[in-house]
């Protein structure tokens, strides 16, 4: 049996690793933002937390998921990516992340590029009933965001 | 006995093949396949006899109504109703469960009534409850549930008691695949005077359903889940309940007269049914009822049993890879659905493993969301049996299985 697409998710050792040890775990205390997400066809849920620092920039970020891989490590990869960011640049990534992974368009572009670590998400895509699971983080952003 | 690779040879999507494989379709609980017999009958009515029914006095008119009709008396014998006129077409058993809440029950809950459902509904069959017991003020109460999701009737006579006025209760889990005692729980119901609602989603696909014999006063199903179309749904209610209870939709079709300020209602079964049916497919149902009766429901349930047995054994032999299996121990207190959750791979991730190499399952909650959590996890996979299921392919399921937890553990180095 050939496993060449799934082996690009379940075999990415970035993606295994954010799995297996989320970072930013232990939540953040008096949070600026606080934002969750459940995905009501799989149960599947994730909260997180924001804290503000000087200039408005996101100093302090932690997550809680419950629920598969992808959503563990789209989790994990967000909170990464996003720390140090501004609340302006983060609304920003959240539309063309999302956008990017909604579209049909599956090429690698300048945007997978842009991603650094989070750009393993994209490979998502080609599991047109997953892309939720790897934006079930974005969403609970979305949610704090449009709070 | 049955003949599974004559009856494949009836369902053409059971050919396709999946990511490079041949389809192993296990999400029957989910909705089933159709056979060709079932496609045909759609084909044939559009081509054939299409036009509307109860109305108009041209030939097509009545020949789609005498079809329609003749699918309502196959149905309604299937499940050995005394007459065709106790049952009512809704979209779905969903609309069917609506369809008695917003009607029945509106009308007879009162303040500090009792609801008695189980843990282990649908939300179909729990979220209506919710919503009228709020607007009436009733109060809804679970009967407890053991280990191994069977119900635990030992303190029955206290949890149903003067105040209860329904009882309703799913005949086979979705999500566990445990066979409730709905015989049992109707003499209960009917001891203190209150009525009993079977949902028969699972169940009547599945095994024989007598309504006389359960004596329920109503009966819930869906023909998308026993190789009928979707969009087509049953709701029997017992007759003297019936004539109590007033419509659900008004309009067209549902009437006897209608003058500008008021109307009165049609006659059985028609009161229920407002505007025009899904003719096509309770035209469909009706093959489907016919198909299942050509093998014969007890045929069915007994070589389920047969697929169940040897699913349990096969499971039971790879335990120590940290298979858990929810639901009854015994294949004879269930039906053939497994439920299951493997400790390290979470359901979703296993389902698109299985998908590879073409094997349907569902994963997720299943519709039971506070099932599924009671059970302490977020969500269970769930592989479902019909006819056309074969011990070959719950070997390929367990083969799968195994190798998706390598696949995984592989990486655990």
């Amino acid at each position: 049996m050939t496993r060449g697409s799934v082996d690009r998710i379940y075999r990415d050792q970035v993606i295994l690793d954010h799995c297996r040890n989320p970072r930013n775990q232990s939540k953040v205390q008096s949070p600026d933002i606080t934002g969750d997400a459940i995905n009501p066809f799989c149960g599947d849920e994730i909260h997180i937390q924001i804290r503000l620092g000087a200039d408005d920039l996101i100093s302090e970020i932690s997550f809680q998921g419950e629920g598969c891989a992808i959503n563990i490590a789209s989790g994990s990869l967000l909170s990464d990516y996003i720390k140090g960011m501004s609340i302006r640049q983060v609304k920003d990534e959240l539309v063309r992340f999302t956008n990017y992974m909604r579209s049909k368009d599956s090429g690698i572009d300048d945007l997978q590029e842009s991603l650094g670590e989070l750009s393993v998400i994209c490979q998502v895509k080609k599991f047109p009933v997953r892309i939720k699971c790897a934006l079930l983080a974005w969403s609970a952003l979305d949610d704090g965001l449009s709070d | 006995m049955i003949d599974v690779q004559n009856i494949r040879k009836d369902f053409p999507i059971l050919e396709r093949k999946i990511n490079g494989s041949q389809l192993v379709y296990l999400d029957n609980a989910a909705t089933t396949q159709k056979p060709r017999q079932v496609i045909e009958s759609l084909v044939n009515y559009y081509e054939n006899s299409n036009a509307n029914v109860h109305r108009g006095v041209h030939s097509l008119s009545m020949e789609a109504t005498d079809l329609f009709e003749e699918a309502r008396e196959k149905v309604s014998s299937f499940i050995n109703s005394e007459t065709s006129q106790s049952l009512i077409w809704t979209r779905n058993a969903s609309e069917s469960l609506n369809l008695i809440v917003h009607t029945w029950a509106k009308a007879n809950l009162n303040s500090g009534d009792e609801i008695v459902l189980t843990p282990m509904e649908h939300h179909s069959n729990l979220v209506p409850w919710q919503e009228i017991a709020r607007e009436n003020d009733a109060k809804i109460v679970f009967i407890p549930m053991d280990e191994n999701g069977e119900l635990d009737l030992k303190d029955i006579d206290q949890i149903v008691n003067v105040n209860t006025k329904i009882i309703s209760a799913v005949h086979m889990s979705n999500a566990l695949g445990t066979i409730n005692p709905v015989e049992e729980l109707t003499k209960i119901a009917h001891s203190v005077g209150a009525k009993m609602v079977v949902d028969g989603a699972q169940s009547v696909p599945h095994m024989p359903t007598d309504v006389q014999e359960i004596d329920c006063d109503f009966l819930v199903f869906s023909g998308h889940k026993m190789l009928g179309p979707t969009g087509i749904g049953c709701l029997y209610v017992k007759m003297d309940v019936l004539e109590t209870m007033e419509p659900f939709l008004t309009g067209g079709e549902m009437v006897l007269q209608v003058t500008y300020e008021k109307a009165s209602w049609a006659d059985l079964p028609m009161k229920f049914e407002a505007g025009t049916p899904n003719i096509a497919d309770a035209i469909g149902l009706g093959a489907a009822v016919d198909y299942l009766n050509e093998i014969g429901m007890a045929n069915i349930h007994e070589y389920e049993q047969d697929l169940t047995s040897y699913a349990l054994q096969k499971f039971k032999l790879v335990e120590e890879e940290g298979i858990t299996l929810y639901g009854p121990k015994e294949a004879s207190k269930r039906g053939g659905i497994l439920s299951f959750t493997t400790g390290e791979v979470h359901p979703h991730d296993l389902g698109t493993l299985l998908d590879q190499r073409g094997i349907a399952v569902r994963t997720g909650h299943h519709c039971a969301m506070p099932l599924v959590k009671s059970l302490g996890v977020a969500a269970t996979a769930r592989a479902s049996f019909y006819i056309y299921n074969t011990f070959d392919e719950i070997d390929c399921l367990v083969e799968g299985l195994l190798d998706s937890l390598r696949y995984f553990r592989h990486d655990e180095r």
